[in-house]
This record gives structure tokens, C-alpha cells and sequence, in this order.
């Protein structure tokens, strides 16, 4: 993805968003009589037929718990569920299928980290995350340094949401013993130069979580290019089911961690005395794990495969660039996040009406927006307001939608005068 | 849905842009703070309560159209009543907004004047706590409850 203004990348004309909205059955429906135009993408995006179809067929022909049946069913459901683990790691670029653990979403993900490698922390330690996270990316590291005495410190942002990369470099120091920051902003939009990021840390001995929550659907992600220890994204952000989603960490880190949680399929040996753990990745996944939703995660990763992230980031570039420069002729209006390099995410507020009140009205057009502090009080409290409006793209979404969205926006200013 | 104008009725426009009774309040002896997470509305409501009456109402903080415009009509429509009289207007504004027989809601309305231009709110069910958080307010002011009222 490049800069905003600066390099206008062309949309390959092999991607016809047309042709791929038929693969969305729920883009057919209507809302309060008017065609749904889905602008909510960063909360969750919309399931692609093949994804729908390919966990229904698991309950239907071949649902049976994994890793422990020798029957047949149970063999294929391994076989399956197996499958995805090895595209996951493809999609990512990972070298080793042991280092892809699946968890429940990224939220969990950043919770396994502060739980099982957080228990190596101590007093005075320190942890550097930036002013644009997510609160999932705050909290578990607010509890960890509850538990164990290390200090939470915080890179600043700018006023356009970018890091403020001088800042960044000044937090870092001999005690920095962890570095978790967002990829790309889901507030935002902002990307943050997260290579550069990660190099500076290593330099100062510090490992480095990437959340990939918003960075997984839009843009190319290589986990061994990007040399991030962990790299944590969710299925449902992905055209994927809800309730699945991956840890990706370096097998000798994830090695070095004790088990996070304890229960099935995590173990070798179990006595009372005491027990030996299973081998990566399974040493992290105890219990049933969603078996139908990784199974759909894969196929989702099929279908983006298919597809191209190439292409799907210039398509919603295209359509950010569109938004970008529509929204600079409504009257009052005025854009949270203006980074140079974004992802698909137009965050606004209007002077004289609240984000609620604008999230209702579009709501009436059949536009789906997110309206709220987004799970990021933080950035809102950075900018001064209580909450904004946010559109955010995907793959299916056209020019014709966000032409819906500013025509939806001037139903605003004709209900508020 | 609706018609929007049945939401965003010329009053309630009105008093979400010029709420009456706006501000802090020295010399007040009950307060509360109303915080609705998920929107980030947040407001503190101010009340002088004299031998069971209350004198005065004041209120400020930061909220949508709904929420500012509740909490202005409610500061007027307190004036004067008894802490009973009060809570009873909650609850027959709550039954307005929330009863699922539209003839008891409506049954509701006339007794509550002005507040009534709330209603269209019922229709729109994600806005219910919008215009509910500074009746709940006022219920933790009366019981001067020390935790912010939440209306998650």
C-alpha cells in the first residue's frame, strides 16, 4: 500500500468487484428498504459464499473432535483443520507450521503473550506500546504490569495519527523488554512503518508483537521479512469466521514460554505429580478448539489468495483516495487520521452532530458505519473528541457505496439543518 | 424504520443545541455521573433538593443529539416535583420508550408533556439508552450513589 497522495497504484483489470460481490450473498440484502451498503469492514467484514458453504459442509459430512479419534471422521477432521494451519502459514509467509497456534481472535492472542511470556517479567521492566492501539493491545499489558511490576510506556502520536517516530526511538532503552504496536491503526488507518519499528527494538533487545488485527485483510503481510516475534491477527476481519484466529510466533520463543492455558490436547504425559507438555503449537491450544472456524479460515485465505491482497489494497486505496477527496467538500467535516500512508479507514467527524446521531441516519440510507471511540479511548482522548464516524473499505465495496455514503451524509444536514 | 423527523423532532434538534439548564451548579447536594461506554456519552447531573423538592437541576457534560436533548427536557420537567414525583416520571418516560404494547406506551405520553417528543425514540432501539442515561443519572443522584452510572 503507498502513500495516500503520492502513488496512485492502478486496480489490476483482472479485479472485477462486480463479478466478486455475487460471492457475498449478504450484499443482496435490503436495510430499511434500501440497498445495504456495508462501510463496517474494520469490526468485522462479510463471508464469501465459499466460506458459508465450507463450514456447513464440516458439520454436515465430516464433524468429529480432532486429534484423538482414530475413527475416520475424526481423521478428516484433523486432516482439514491441519489444512488450514498450512495455509495460515503460507498467507503469512511463516517458515515452520509449528508456529502458527490458533486462538480465538487477536484479542486472545495479546493475552496469551502478556500471560505465558509476560511470566518472565519483572519490577522495572518495560513495556512500549503507541498511542494508537487498540484496547485489546493496552490491557493486557496493564494487567500484566499489575502482576508483575513492569512499567507501561507509550510512543506518542501526531496529529495527523501518526507514530511519532522520535519518540518511539526515546522510549526504547535497556530495560525495554517487549514491544506490541498495531500495524495498522483501526481507528485511523494510519500504517505504521512496523520494519523499521521492529529493527529499532531488536537493536535495543526487546522482542516485538505485531498486532495484525486491521493489517492481515488489506495488505501483504511476510512474518520473516517483517522479523517480528509474534504477529497476531482474527479470522472474521479476514472474510473468516468468527471466533478463530492466529498466533503467529518464532518457534524458539514460543519453545522458551510455559503453556498459557491447561487442558487437552496441550499435553504429552499427565500424573499427579506432575505434567509434560505437547509439541508446538499444541503446547498453546488445550481444549476443542473452533475446528469449523478454522477450517473456514482457511478456505477464506483461499479465496484472498485467489484474488490477490495485491489487488484488493489497490482497490481500496482507490476507494479511500475517492472518499479522501469527497469528504473534503462537505462542510464541517473534518477527518481523524490523515497519515500518508493509510489503509482503507475514513474516520470523520462533523462539527455540529454527534457520531451517534450521524451513525442513525446513515443507518436509515442502508449505510452500515461504525460510530464510537472504536475501542480506542486513547486516540479519541489524542484528538479531542468523543467519538467518530468510521467508513471502512473491503473488497467488495464500489464507488457507486461511497457515493451512497456522501449522499447519506447530506440526508444529515438536512435533518440537522 | 421510521421516519427520521419522528426521531429528530424540531424540539429535540432545538434543545440538543441550546440545552436549557447547561452548567455546573455551586451549592448543589446531590450529584451523579451517567457514562454510556459503548457511545462515550458522558454527563454529571447537579440537584438542590429542598424538604423533599427539588429547586433546581443542572447538568453538563458532552453527548449526541438524543442524550443532550433528554437531559435538557428532563432538568425542565424536574422543577419543582418531589423526589417520588421524580422517580415516578422515570418511570412512566421509561414505559414511553420501552413498553412492548404501543397502547400502554402511548398511554404513557400524555402525562408526560413536553417529554413526549421523545418517543420516536422506541423505534430506534439502539438509541434508547441515549435518552435514558440521564434518567438513570438522576435515579444514582437521589440515592447519591458514588459509582458512575453506567447504562451498559
Amino acid at each position: 500500500m503507498n502513500a495516500l497522495t503520492e502513488r496512485p497504484e492502478a486496480v489490476p483489470a483482472t479485479f472485477d468487484v462486480m463479478r466478486l460481490r455475487d460471492d457475498f450473498p449478504i450484499l443482496e440484502r435490503r436495510v430499511h428498504g434500501k440497498p445495504l451498503v456495508y462501510l463496517d469492514n474494520a469490526a468485522t467484514s462479510q463471508k464469501p459464499r465459499c466460506v458459508i458453504e465450507r463450514e456447513a459442509r464440516y458439520y454436515a459430512e465430516t464433524n468429529a473432535n480432532i486429534h484423538r479419534g482414530i475413527h475416520c471422521l475424526s481423521q478428516e477432521a484433523t486432516d482439514a483443520y491441519e489444512a488450514a494451519r498450512d495455509s495460515v502459514r503460507r498467507f503469512i509467509n511463516a517458515g515452520r507450521r509449528e508456529e502458527i497456534v490458533f486462538v480465538r481472535g487477536t484479542t486472545e492472542a495479546v493475552n496469551l503473550i502478556a500471560a505465558s511470556y509476560g511470566q518472565r517479567f519483572k519490577p522495572g521492566d518495560e513495556i512500549l506500546i503507541t498511542g494508537m492501539e487498540h484496547h485489546s493491545n493496552i490491557v493486557p499489558w496493564q494487567l500484566l504490569c499489575e502482576r508483575s511490576g513492569a512499567i507501561l510506556r507509550v510512543a506518542s502520536i501526531d496529529d495527523a495519527g501518526e507514530l511519532d517516530m522520535a519518540s518511539f526511538e526515546q522510549q526504547l532503552g535497556p530495560h525495554t523488554r517487549l514491544v506490541a504496536m498495531t500495524h495498522v491503526s483501526n481507528a485511523l488507518g494510519t500504517i505504521n512503518p512496523v520494519r523499521k519499528m521492529i529493527d529499532l527494538a531488536h537493536s535495543h533487545g526487546a522482542v516485538v508483537l505485531v498486532d495484525g488485527a486491521q493489517a492481515a485483510p488489506h495488505l501483504e503481510v511476510d512474518v520473516q521479512t517483517l522479523d517480528c516475534d509474534f504477529y497476531a491477527f482474527s479470522g472474521h476481519k479476514l472474510y473468516g469466521p468468527t471466533g478463530v484466529g492466529v498466533l503467529y510466533g518464532k518457534a524458539a520463543l514460543l519453545d522458551s514460554m510455559p503453556p498459557w492455558q491447561g487442558g487437552g490436547d496441550m499435553i504429552r504425559q499427565v500424573t499427579f505429580a506432575r505434567s509434560t507438555w505437547n509439541d508446538l503449537p499444541y503446547k498453546f491450544e488445550a481444549g476443542t478448539p473452533n475446528i469449523a472456524g478454522g477450517i473456514g479460515l482457511g478456505t477464506a485465505i483461499g479465496y484472498l489468495e485467489s484474488i490477490g491482497l495485491d489487488a484488493i489494497a489497490a482497490h481500496e486505496h482507490a476507494l479511500l483516495r475517492q472518499a479522501t477527496a469527497r469528504a473534503a467538500d462537505v462542510p464541517g467535516l473534518r477527518l481523524i487520521g490523515t497519515a500518508r500512508d493509510k489503509a482503507g479507514i475514513l474516520s470523520f467527524v462533523l462539527d455540529d452532530v454527534h457520531a451517534h446521531d450521524v451513525g442513525t441516519i446513515l443507518d436509515s440510507e442502508g449505510v452500515a458505519v461504525r460510530t464510537g471511540h472504536h475501542c480506542a479511548m486513547p486516540v479519541m482522548e489524542h484528538f479531542g473528541v468523543p467519538a467518530t464516524v468510521r467508513a471502512s473499505f473491503a473488497l467488495y465495496n464500489t464507488p457507486g457505496e461511497v457515493d451512497a455514503l456522501f449522499a447519506a451524509l447530506a440526508k444529515v444536514r438536512e435533518v440537522f439543518g | 424504520m421510521s421516519d427520521l423527523r419522528d426521531l429528530y423532532q424540531e424540539v429535540i434538534i432545538d434543545h440538543s443545541r441550546r440545552p436549557r439548564n447547561f452548567g455546573p451548579m455551586p451549592g448543589h447536594n446531590h450529584h451523579a455521573e451517567g457514562f454510556n461506554p459503548l457511545c462515550g456519552d458522558k454527563l454529571t447531573l447537579y440537584l438542590k433538593v429542598v424538604d423533599g423538592i427539588i429547586e433546581e437541576v443542572r447538568f453538563e457534560g458532552a453527548g449526541c443529539a438524543i442524550s443532550t436533548a433528554s437531559a435538557s427536557l428532563m432538568s425542565e420537567a424536574l422543577k419543582g416535583k418531589s423526589e417520588a414525583q421524580a422517580e415516578e416520571l422515570f418511570a412512566r418516560f421509561h414505559a414511553l420508550l420501552t413498553e412492548a404494547d404501543e397502547k400502554q406506551a402511548a398511554n404513557q405520553a400524555e402525562s408526560l408533556g413536553k417529554l413526549q417528543v421523545l418517543a420516536g425514540v422506541r423505534d430506534f432501539p439502539a438509541r434508547i439508552k441515549c435518552a435514558t442515561l440521564a434518567w438513570h443519572t438522576l435515579h444514582a443522584a437521589l440515592h447519591d450513589q458514588a459509582a458512575p452510572v453506567s447504562t451498559e
